[in-house]
């Protein structure tokens, strides 16, 4: 801990040094001393915005500061032992009423013709509906083109997976996070580049064409964010908000985002992951994904429980393991390790059923994962976190159930 | 009628001043209820400062190593509530009640039994507020205390707000009530009892801010009892005012809470603008300039502060057309805060000034508010604010105002006004340290903030990318300095309270001018019972 705490306090002072001259292309770069410009035009118009507001309220801020700094040197007793008595000044009084407000005008104009700019959802080629979960994102397209049918949605969870950001300090202590105890003094794994921002299905899209998001949520107010569009825009429950980009040609990659709205418990875990793609890259994808839906889901058995559980194990650290606990230890809920629930036959058809229709707090996976994954993570619970009951279970097990 | 006050007046006794657990809890004399504010506030400040040092220290580095992010939406929330109604609005009161009768020669304030309820309430309504945090530390974040952030919005709060959800309503009810019945009190002291010849336009300007503060807490805290009370039917008798499913509307909590949170804002700045306008001419040895235009843009910020809330929720969807109303009003209210600004440095100009320790904090107060104003005036912005909103650039900002801002002008007070209080000058090698130590802690603590939250941080966040890691790294050791340095303060209040050190004169500031000035120091437990007459 000591060393990490130096080796934190040496870098943090040589990249304060240095991070205010050096713009970063990549968001998770170092971080900038200033707001991102951005991919689309109306980022950019925003970032310019800032930028001169910024200069604007620096001056008056200089100004105020440099006149209170002249005026504690030239004004002291030591300096000045007899003091003015004057106590007002109309003209100066109206002086600095009206120069405030004819600056306000000047910035008013602006801001008032980018966000007219920023409220204008029309001619739109792609909509996508962005529905806030806690604490994950679904992404449905809509409309694409002249397509009105789709049918393509996916969920899209946190990938950093769990070890990474659960590294306990106090043993027994009041406060661990979830009672992952056994993670406590171990060596946490090295922290990924795109650290808390990576997800397991990336919101795709295509670039040079106008993009409308439809912004929604299915439990609590959440916010979706991408710095680089330019804004972000509240989901809340019950209703929908619309947002656009238009990121240009050229431009194609993968950017971040993150939930800005606190929505609960794993608030900090919800990122956002755009990835920007040709318009012939997007036609083909789309095309793909639509044949997928189209065909049904993969019912091809496992060839042993090794497969399951390797599958199922990635299932659980992006859908599972946030309420469950990286170690099946339980958390807001219920626990695997070694309890009935998840060894005991009798419950196996329970423990299905929990899944495809949810119960109480816990919501129904049916959307959101395929019968596959439903059946691999079901195996793997029941036999990781030292359970051992040998059950497999196969895609159709679950596609059959009601 | 007249008999019946004659005989209390002669039952009065002026040498025999309660004594022991008796005299502070039935206590009817502003003094000793000024008193109890002052020490009361500061125990939540130091609580909620401890809480923000849990905060720091999860945020020291990425990953989670101290708490659940569970228990860490509570630190922010109890925070928060701590320091907005629990530190910075009793430290007002406090104020108020200790000045206020001094400052216009009354003997007290007109309603003395309302004033020992309306400070007796507080300490029940934190002990429920702050025992729900203590549950959940002890029952390792279950039973969860209130995690929902200081700004409860609903559905978060009311659905899936945590059991402890009402025990907060309570407390925030009881909060409300005392802060109701302490406005009251402040409008009617300063409306009957000031001294034969002290018109309105001659009150001490922190006489006039906190009337007008005590009109915006008269017109505010029901609304906020009014979205609680919302809260608790939507979650136990089946209502649905903020549930789209039942027909409800999740903006409008928004819309009732801001309509009460923005004028909070200046409930809790517009008597630091009073308090600095005592000191700075004090230590110019000068009178306050544009007196007049001080009271009009006071009133002008209270009456503007009724139509900017939906600035806080520019990102909800709003219409353009009401966007753009609130953008406008929003800006225009930098027009009055600028005038004081300005005053303030025309007060100071061609002055004859010497930085003892309240014109330090002074001084800071108006560098370092500024600061917080003009970063206000680019979340006006809307365009830009939909980048800024929810980032560590609004957490910068209003820490500016409320911490550099309020607070440093309540401290400004404490070191102007403790002679006074307590008949002994505060330690100054204390002082000193503990400005010195206050004010560069501040800066690092929260200017850095502005750096993250341009960066991208999103606030309220119990673990981030590792992009923002060195800025919070600088951010948390800011913290626990600005933290333990608050420790000197608790030394300086101390002392005086023991009475060591420096007797004080009554009047131990040379330039300073007003009626508190001209009873001996410490004020004696009766003043002004002869009103004095202003000319």
């Amino acid at each position: 801990m000591q060393s990490t705490l130096f080796h934190r306090a040496a870098a943090g002072l040589t990249s304060l040094m240095i991070s205010g001259m050096t713009f970063a292309s990549d968001w998770t770069e170092r971080s900038d001393l200033d707001l991102r410009p951005g991919v689309t035009q109306v980022s950019q118009e925003v970032q310019n915005l800032h930028t001169t507001v910024l200069w604007i309220v620096t001056v008056i801020g200089l100004l105020v500061c440099g006149l209170i700094l002249f005026s504690m040197i030239r004004h002291r007793r030591s300096k000045n032992p007899n003091p003015s008595t004057f106590h007002e000044n109309v003209f100066f009084e109206v002086l600095w009423t009206v120069i405030p407000f004819v600056i306000l005008i000047a910035m008013a104009v602006p801001a008032t013709r980018v966000l007219v700019q920023l409220d204008d959802t029309a001619e739109s080629e792609l909509t996508v509906k962005v529905t806030g979960y806690r604490w994950k994102w679904s992404y449905e397209y809509l409309t694409y083109e002249d397509d009105n049918d789709i049918g393509v949605s996916f969920f899209s969870n946190l990938a950093t997976p769990p070890e990474q950001y659960n590294n306990p300090v106090l043993s027994g202590g009041l406060f661990p996070y979830g009672t992952a105890k056994d993670l406590v003094g171990k060596d946490a794994p090295e922290k990924d580049h795109n650290y808390n921002l990576e997800v397991d299905n990336k919101l795709i899209i295509p670039s040079g064409q106008k993009v409308r998001f439809l912004v929604t949520s299915d439990d609590v107010i959440h916010s979706f964010w991408v710095p680089d569009f330019g804004g972000k825009k509240d989901a809340i429950p019950g209703f929908v908000n619309e947002t656009w980009a238009l990121v240009p040609e050229g431009k194609e990659g993968t950017y971040y985002g993150q939930c800005a709205e606190l929505c609960g418990k794993n608030h900090a875990f919800m990122p956002i992951a755009v990835e920007v793609v040709t318009q012939d890259e997007f036609k083909t994808w789309i095309a793909e994904e639509k044949e997928k839906a189209a065909s049904g889901p993969d019912l091809t058995p496992f060839a042993g429980i090794d497969q399951a559980l390797e599958e199922g194990k990635q299932v659980y650290d992006s859908a599972c393991a946030l309420c469950h606990g990286a170690n099946g230890e339980g958390g807001i809920g219920l626990a695997f390790a070694g309890t009935e629930f998840a060894t005991k036959k009798e419950h196996l058809n329970e423990h299905i059923d929990v899944l495809v229709n949810g119960r109480a707090a816990m919501p129904s996976f049916k959307a959101q994962l395929t019968p596959r994954q439903i059946a691999a993570v079901i195996t793997y619970e029941r036999n990781a976190f030292g359970n051992d009951t040998g059950d497999l279970i196969q895609p159709a097990d679950v596609n059959d159930h009601e | 009628m007249s008999t019946a006050a004659a005989t209390h007046d002669d039952h009065h006794d002026h040498h025999h001043a309660p004594t022991g657990l008796k005299r502070w809890l039935f206590s009817t004399n502003h003094k000793d209820i000024g008193t109890l504010y002052l020490w009361f506030s500061f125990a939540m400040f130091l609580s909620g400062g401890f809480l923000a040092m849990v905060i720091r220290a999860e945020l020291l580095e990425p990953g989670m190593q101290f708490v659940d992010p569970e228990f860490f939406n509570q630190m922010t929330t109890v925070h928060g509530l701590v320091m907005v109604f629990g530190a910075v609005m009793p430290a007002t009161v406090g104020l108020a009640n200790w000045m206020i009768p001094l400052m216009i020669g009354a003997p007290d304030m007109a309603l003395p039994r309302m004033n020992n309820w309306s400070f007796w309430i507080l300490p029940f309504a934190f002990t429920i507020l702050i025992g729900s945090v203590v549950m959940s530390a002890f029952g390792a974040g279950n039973p969860s205390a209130p995690n929902f952030g200081w700004t409860f919005y609903a559905p978060l709060s009311t659905k899936y707000g945590p059991a402890s959800t009402d025990l907060f309503i309570l407390s925030v009810h009881m909060m409300g009530i005392s802060s109701i019945m302490g406005a009251i009190n402040v409008v009617v002291t300063v409306f009957n009892m000031r001294a034969p010849g002290m018109t309105l336009m001659k009150m001490p300007l922190f006489v006039w801010t906190w009337l007008i503060t005590a009109f915006l807490l008269i017109a505010v805290i029901p609304v906020l009892a009014g979205a609680v009370t919302m809260m608790l039917t939507d979650r136990h008798f089946g209502t649905s005012f903020f549930d789209a499913a039942g027909g409800g509307d999740p903006v409008l909590f928004q819309h009732v809470f801001w309509f009460f949170g923005h004028p909070e804002v200046y409930i809790m700045i517009l008597p630091s603008f009073g308090i600095v306008s005592a000191i700075i001419p004090a230590f110019a040895r000068k009178p306050l300039f544009g007196y007049a235009s001080m009271v009009y843009a006071t009133a002008s910020i209270a009456l503007l502060s009724f139509v900017v809330w939906a600035h806080h929720m520019f990102t909800v969807g709003m219409p353009l057309a009401g966007t753009l109303f609130f953008m406008y009003m929003t800006m225009l209210i930098s027009v009055p805060t600028g005038v004081k600004v300005f005053n303030w440095v025309a007060t100071m100009w061609r002055g004859s000034m010497t930085f003892e320790l309240p014109m330090k904090w002074a001084i800071a107060f108006v560098v370092l508010f500024t600061c917080g104003g003009l970063s206000g005036l680019m979340l006006a912005i809307t365009p830009v604010d939909f980048q800024y909103h929810d980032t560590y650039f609004v957490v910068a900002h209003f820490h500016y105002v409320l911490v550099t801002g309020a607070i440093f002008s309540i401290f400004a007070a404490a070191y102007y006004w403790l002679p006074k209080w307590s008949g002994i000058m505060p330690n100054k090698t204390l002082g000193e340290l503990h400005f010195w130590n206050s004010l560069i802690s501040a800066n690092l603590l929260f200017f850095p903030m502005h750096f993250v939250g341009l960066a991208g941080m999103p606030r309220r966040y119990a673990d981030y990318a590792l992009q923002f890691a060195d800025y919070n790294f600088w951010i948390s050791i800011g913290g626990f300095w600005f933290g333990l340095s608050q420790l000197l303060f608790l030394a300086v209040t101390v002392l005086c309270a023991m009475k060591k050190g420096e007797k004080a004169p009554a009047k131990p500031w040379e330039g300073a001018e007003g009626l508190e000035w001209e009873v001996p120091s410490p004020a004696p437990f009766h003043t002004y019972d002869t009103p004095p007459v202003v000319k």
